[in-house]
């Protein structure tokens, strides 16, 4: 029977979050900033989601910086710190740079599971924990999730589960391998030939994990490694290491673009079948160990049999630019989830969905666009006073535009000979729905990698977009980019 | 269905191995869409090339629509290979899944599969005529 004490009792809410992750605890906050009535829901027994767990190597690939340009207090701050939860109280803001050890300007997985635990504690956000999710009903009139405490029914539910289950490419024999979530001990691998499958996140991690002990390694997917992205992305610090190794010809590791065509096990290990995708050929290996790093999915549960629909072989939810299922409606992701959400794709670096530094802007968004939708709430809507710098400051420093690029924009509504501040939206959104005039600021990174600040002016219903020039030090405010939005900005003819 | 499965039944990559058809559907993502979302924008900047795995789609300028897609149909690859923006909206008319060929890489697959090209640009020359019957 449930403790009395516990929070959250089955009933009816206007919205349950199920998760307490940092995107469930990230969601949570905001909700109750916003008086959204809700429950948040666990079968964990504690906080912090994935990071109890992984990386399995124990560091990130998401940097902090305890000593920046600006105060750690300041909005500014959260664009060198992309492991915090946000919040408005000071006290509460950027936990993580305070428990860092400075070995590295990523924090561990240590480092991180404490920064979560402390932002529950001291936000005080309550979470039902020890709360099992086991099935679903959804209709008209809203949603209900069965647990092992009860009924929960609510106008909208938030799955924030993550992105943590393990999941095997439909390879051949490849169910008979390790998985990634298994190579925590790489001792065990020592003076042994290791074939892994997959070239992505936890492929690299693996294999920077094992070099220093296997004998060989061979790692093989059907995709060439994307050196040219990877070279822009915050894998490099760390993965690219077994990737040197091979490009430098050193015999023993080797990054093989293949397709495996299957994997027998024998009583000396494993012999793995494989065809060349960028080359023609077929190679056979017989190695002792092989490890399955194809990845993860959410742990979704009943909901594909209600009818969501998901991307990337059934692995993450497909998403509408307010992360709600695009078949199921009022069944909403947040956390890692909500890459399920692509947003414009537009040229170059996209938005950062997939890590705490872009979805925890991600829960903001969608709590509000939930407040509005179910409780009519509306922030108070002010006057930005002088709307160029107001929109030229926003470019060069929202955290929000700088991390969610080309996918959250800063929009400006004309009203009454005034521009009043409309927050931040989903540039898709801002895009796709007629509204009066109003003007959004992006932040957008052009196919030779420039970023690109970028504005779209919305009048008479039609939709302008203007590339603004690029700036060595990407500061935006100066005269001529001043002269540039005013002039984009007067009305027609003036 | 994997992507690699559903792309090998499109008369687009009907040319290639299966090996190759795996490298294309691992090196690129599907997206899908809700009914009634846009998915390309007239006169926005950043199209990509998209495919059509399974689903329907109109193209319109303004309220006037001037073709239907459905799986196996292309889209998007004129602004994708002239850097322009499209000349016409695109909007799901029902859940859409597409292979989405971010518009950077369309002209490097197209010149390592040659086979791909030109069964693109003999669909392409087929539009072309459709619409020049249309106008005659």
């Amino acid at each position: 029977m449930a403790d009395v004490t516990e929070p959250f009792p089955p009933g009816t809410y206007d919205v349950v979050v199920v998760g307490s992750g940092p995107g469930g605890l990230q969601m949570s906050y905001w909700l109750r900033r916003l008086g959204v009535s809700h429950a948040v829901l666990s079968r964990d027994d504690a906080p912090g989601g994935m990071f109890q767990r992984f990386p399995i190597f124990q560091r990130l690939i998401t940097w902090t910086k305890p000593d920046a340009p600006v105060e750690r207090t300041t909005r500014e701050y959260e664009w060198y710190d992309h492991n915090s939860l946000l919040a408005e109280e000071p006290e509460l803001k950027a936990l993580v740079p305070s428990l860092m050890d400075r070995a590295y300007d990523l924090p561990s997985r240590a480092e991180m599971e404490t920064a979560i635990v402390a932002f529950a504690e001291q936000a005080k956000l309550e979470v039902r924990y020890g709360c099992t999710w086991e099935s679903t009903t959804h209709d008209e009139e809203g949603i209900t999730l069965v647990t092992d405490a009860g009924e929960y029914r609510s106008r909208a539910v938030v799955f924030a589960l993550g992105v943590t289950e393990p999941w095997r490419a439909p390879v051949p024999g490849l169910e008979h391998a390790a998985h990634y979530v298994d190579t925590s001990s790489p001792e065990r691998y020592a003076g042994r030939s290791v074939f892994i499958v997959g070239k992505r996140n936890s492929g690299f991690e693996v294999a920077q994990g094992i070099l220093p002990w296997a004998r060989s390694m061979i790692l093989g997917s059907p995709r060439p490694v994307q050196t040219d992205a990877l070279a822009l992305s915050a894998l490099r610090i760390r993965y690219l290491h077994p990737y040197d190794e091979y490009a430098r010809g050193g015999p023993g590791t080797y990054v093989l673009d293949v397709t495996i065509s299957r994997i027998d096990r024998n009583p000396d290990g494993f012999h793995v079948v494989t065809q060349g995708t960028t080359w023609d050929g077929r190679l056979e290996f017989d190695v002792d160990d092989v490890i399955a790093a194809t990845g993860f999915q959410t742990p979704l549960g009943d909901l594909p049999k209600l009818g969501l629909v998901t991307v990337n072989d059934g692995r993450v939810p497909a998403l509408t630019p307010f992360w709600e299922s695009v078949t199921l409606p009022g069944i909403y992701f947040a956390g890692n989830a909500s890459q399920g959400a692509k947003g414009l794709g537009k040229r170059g670096a996209g938005a950062s969905s997939t890590s705490v530094n872009g979805f925890r802007y991600n829960a903001r968004v969608l709590a509000e666009h939930l407040a509005e939708k179910l409780n009519g709430h509306r922030r108070p809507r002010k006057s930005v006073g002088d709307v160029v710098p107001f929109l030229l400051h926003e470019l060069t420093s929202a955290p929000e535009l700088w991390i969610q690029k080309g996918y959250l924009c800063r929009v400006v509504t004309r009203e009454d000979g005034d521009f009043v501040d409309d927050e931040v939206v989903p540039l898709a959104h801002f895009l796709d729905s007629s509204g009066p005039d109003a003007v959004a600021a992006s932040v957008e990174v052009d196919d030779a990698g420039q970023i690109i600040p970028t504005i779209y002016v919305r009048r008479g219903g039609d939709i302008a977009e203007h590339r603004l020039e690029p700036h060595p030090l990407h500061e935006y405010g100066g005269e001529p980019y001043r002269r540039e939005l005013a002039s984009l900005l007067a009305a027609p003819g003036s | 269905m994997d992507i690699a499965e559903s792309l090998g039944r499109l008369a687009l990559f009907a040319d290639l191995s299966p090996s190759q058809i795996e490298a294309i559907a691992h090196s690129h993502e599907e997206d899908v869409f809700a009914e009634g979302e846009r998915v390309l924008r007239r006169g926005l900047s950043g199209g990509d090339f998209f495919v059509i795995l399974d689903g329907e789609a109109a193209v319109r300028v303004g309220d006037e629509e001037l073709a239907r897609l459905s799986r196996g149909d292309f889209f998007g690859e004129i602004a994708a290979l002239t850097s322009d923006p499209p000349s016409a909206d695109v909007v799901a008319t029902s859940v859409l899944r597409c292979l989405v060929i971010p518009a950077a890489q369309l002209e490097r697959l197209l010149l390592e599969r040659p086979q791909v090209m030109l069964r693109l640009l003999k669909m392409e020359a087929r539009r072309v005529q459709g619409a020049v019957e249309w106008r005659t």
